[in-house]
């Protein structure tokens, strides 16, 4: 096999739990964003785009769809004779067989994978943030500083810093020390989970930890190498960098992308982002239709109004109907009439005729607070919602759902229908 | 595979006035994602033909350009291909393509080192879906020597085209080309199912005869000899060979029945994936009964269009029935109406187009102002 310099490892085995129904089937880094993509196109296209044509992508929770998503890759160009993408799931072995039980034990699990390139360096990184970088500065950061370990970091505000890896380095740039979601955060320099490793020293700390329980790069590899004083470089990023783990934060990235001249721009004609093109047509937009403020993808149908949302391919959107604030993905029927306010609707949904989503107040959610607030509906993939009924806020749907599941036409705010059908 | 195919794609007129000096017809893009020749390709792709060829000679950059992967219509394999034949010297020819017959002539080798029984050859400015194997069954039941695909059109339009008369068997009896008048409204789309091995006779006949045309010198010469079969198709046919059926054709996908026929209904016709973000509409943007590609930038209002891939429609702009080709930059108060304006254009603001007898091409060459 071909020496490379340097291979990426993305980590997209996550659920991402807080996106609640939206994962429900489809693992994070391939749930739909800005009208076109996945999460997971975003570092892919950075990867090729770095110059980096070998990635090793580790799968484990609902995999099919991130499967057929990646194929032999294409659409990043990553079919290569040499390297190339691998999808990675775990595997038995014959002594022991295990899950990917934490991100460091997931690369742990694929040494072979990587041994067989015999590279200078490895680049890890995670399949659930937008952004655009590129790899290979940091490569040279990572160089020129003769580190073993860097950091890609970025400036986060303080209180929010409990939520990440947090560093303090010192005035090279050289980590004096790392805490892991700290209480009490003693800097606001927060680990983007970027990380390059020089190949040895990535191999020796994995080996040592390998007997780790839940074996995490934050909690226990990096504090490893830290410990053995090896070099720990912080390489500071300060582009735009989204993690959008959250509905909250997913719904607003998702809005970003409508700003007139977008902090996030997919439209330079440089540092394209790639993904699978599988819907050709161009949209339509009918006589009666009124589009304002908004992202509309290809194949789509729109006789409706559709104001400051982000529409995905192939979406219908039918007569009298008006979307506002909203993120629909693909092949997702909206009815006649129908009113949608502040939601996500996932792919593949039919919502029948004068429905309303999203009215009245906010209502805190009686299954899972904190996952769904933000004021949002959320609809799984694959939904049904009958015509005439009427849903608050802060709730959630999956499955195919009937007029009696809607007591009064009405789930009111804060509600939550899961229905399990065949998805149970 | 039972059949090879060929795609006649190097044809240019001056029915197609500006538009011709860029590319080949079957290199023009249509209905806002593709261009002419996926039609075809897709054609051969969806009826399991594997071994196709292109045959191009004039302005072939665009289309070479559009065939350089055959990975989007999926002749990337081991069995079977996507050649393009452009034509070039050898030591004992040194012609371009003088015609239909000769064009393929000179690339009889590809045919004689084929294994597959039957040819399906087409052309690449036609807008259809059609089932070759449908065709073939058809020319085997019919125990046909050729058989050619026609169908039935209305208006005056009628004398651009090789127009024939069949019997109740479907025979066909006469064929014009070009006529001046006829009474016949059935046409020849320039699809023909032939066997591989009557073709290559056929070719090397009239290539003694040095005659290259394979309508005049090969269908209608042999008319009265061999058994050549009509095939009527009823569904969707058009052709993009002069500005205004290339412009009716574009308007043509604003109708929910061809939208749907096209885009809805499988076979899916495929084309060069761009990796384009989806369209942006922002404040300003008032867009009725229009088509808009991926890549597009709206800011005005655009109505009854066809808008390709990778426009930006400046502030204030108004567009009516008109089709802006990919990659235009239209600047602000821009009043384009009833034209085809030429991909890669950059129309300055404050410009005034409009198409008063017929349709208007724009051509510009402005340097362009990035933004």
């Amino acid at each position: 096999m071909m020496k490379k310099e340097m291979i990426a490892m993305l980590l997209a085995g996550g659920q991402g739990s807080r996106l609640g129904v939206l994962t429900e089937k489809v693992a994070k880094p391939a749930v739909s964003f800005g009208g076109k993509y996945r999460i997971i196109d975003f570092p892919l296209s950075n990867c090729i785009n770095s110059g980096i044509d070998t990635v090793g992508v580790l799968t484990q929770y609902q995999p099919l769809l991130l499967n057929t998503h990646i194929g032999i890759g294409i659409p990043w160009d990553l079919d290569k004779n040499e390297g190339g993408v691998t999808v990675l799931p775990p595997y038995e072995k014959s002594t022991n067989s295990e899950w990917y039980t934490g991100t460091a034990n997931a690369i742990y699990q694929n040494l072979d994978y990587m041994e067989q390139y015999n590279p200078d360096y490895v680049l890890i990184l995670s399949g659930d943030h937008i952004y655009k970088m590129d790899y290979e500065v940091m490569l040279d950061f990572h160089k020129v500083n003769k580190a073993d370990v860097t950091l890609a970091t970025m400036p986060v505000p303080i209180e929010e810093a409990s939520r990440f890896g947090i560093v303090v380095t010192d005035d090279t740039n050289r980590i004096t020390q790392f805490e892991e979601k700290p209480e009490k955060p003693s800097s606001n320099l927060a680990s983007m989970g970027i990380y390059i490793f020089s190949w040895p020293v990535l191999r020796e700390a994995l080996l040592a930890k390998k007997d780790q329980n839940n074996c995490d790069f934050g909690m226990h590899v990096l504090p490893y190498c830290h410990d053995k004083k090896q070099r720990l470089f912080a390489y500071e990023y300060n582009g735009y960098w989204k993690d959008v783990g959250t509905l909250g934060s997913y719904w607003e990235a998702n809005m970003e992308l409508i700003d007139i001249i977008p902090e996030f721009n997919l439209y330079e004609e440089f540092w394209r982002i790639y993904t699978k093109g599988d819907i050709i047509p161009p949209q339509y937009i009918s006589e009666k239709a009124v589009v304002g403020k908004c992202l509309i993808g290809e194949g789509s149908e729109i006789y409706g109004e559709v104001e400051n949302s982000v529409i995905g391919p192939n979406v219908y959107i039918g007569e009298g109907a008006v979307v506002k604030d909203s993120v629909i993905m693909r092949n997702t029927r909206i009815g006649r009439n129908t009113v949608v306010d502040k939601s996500i609707i996932a792919e593949d949904v039919s919502i029948g005729n004068d429905v309303v989503l999203g009215e009245g107040e906010e209502v805190e959610n009686v299954a899972k607070p904190k996952v769904y607030a933000f004021g949002l509906v959320t609809i799984g993939e694959h939904s049904v919602i009958p015509s005439g009924v009427r849903i608050g806020k802060n709730t959630a749907i999956s499955g195919e759902t009937t007029l009696e599941d809607y007591p009064g036409k009405v789930l009111p705010g804060g509600g939550v229908i899961a229905k399990d059908g065949d998805r149970a | 595979m039972r059949a090879l195919g060929l795609i006649l794609a190097g044809g240019s007129n001056n029915k197609m006035r500006e538009l011709s000096k860029k590319r080949a017809i079957a290199a023009m893009p249509v209905a806002g994602s593709y261009r002419s020749i996926d039609f075809a390709l897709s054609n051969m792709s969806n009826s399991h033909i594997q071994r196709v060829a292109v045959l191009t000679q004039f302005n072939a950059r665009s289309l070479n350009e559009h065939l350089s992967s055959s990975k989007w219509w999926d002749f990337g394999r081991k069995q079977g291909g996507l050649y393009v034949f452009t034509p070039m010297v050898t030591a004992d020819n040194s012609w371009w393509y003088r015609g239909t017959a000769d064009a393929m002539y000179q690339n009889l080798n590809f045919l004689k080192n084929s294994h597959e029984p039957y040819v399906v050859i087409a052309s690449g400015d036609g807008i259809y879906k059609l089932d070759y194997n449908k065709v073939l069954e058809y020319h085997i039941e019919k125990r046909a020597d050729i058989t050619v695909v026609c169908t039935d059109i209305e208006g005056d339009d009628i004398n651009r085209f090789g127009v024939l008369k069949m019997n109740e068997e479907s025979r066909i009896e006469e064929f014009e080309e070009k006529p001046m008048v006829t009474q016949s409204h059935t046409i020849s789309t320039g699809v023909y199912v032939i066997r591989r091995r009557q073709l290559i006779e056929m070719l090397e006949k009239c290539a003694q005869e040095d005659r290259h045309d394979f309508v005049k010198d090969i269908l209608i010469r042999y008319k009265n000899l061999k058994r050549i079969y009509g095939y009527k198709i009823k569904d969707y046919w058009s052709n993009v060979s002069t500005v205004e059926s290339y412009y009716r054709t574009n308007m043509d996908f604003l109708k929910p029945e061809v939208r749907e026929y096209f885009f809805r209904t499988g076979p899916e016709v495929k084309t060069k994936i761009d990796d384009l973000p989806p369209a942006k509409y922002n404040p300003g943007a008032d867009v009725k009964n229009s088509l808009v590609a991926s890549g597009c930038i709206i800011n005005g209002v655009v109505e009854n269009s066809v808008i390709f891939k990778n426009v930006f429609v400046g502030n204030n702009c108004v567009i009516k029935n008109s089709i802006i080709l990919n990659d235009v930059y239209l600047g602000d108060n821009t009043h384009i109406e009833n034209c085809v304006v030429e991909s890669r254009d950059t129309i300055r603001a404050n410009s005034y187009h409009y198409g008063e007898d017929g349709i208007k091409i724009v051509v510009e060459k402005n340097e362009r102002y990035v933004i």
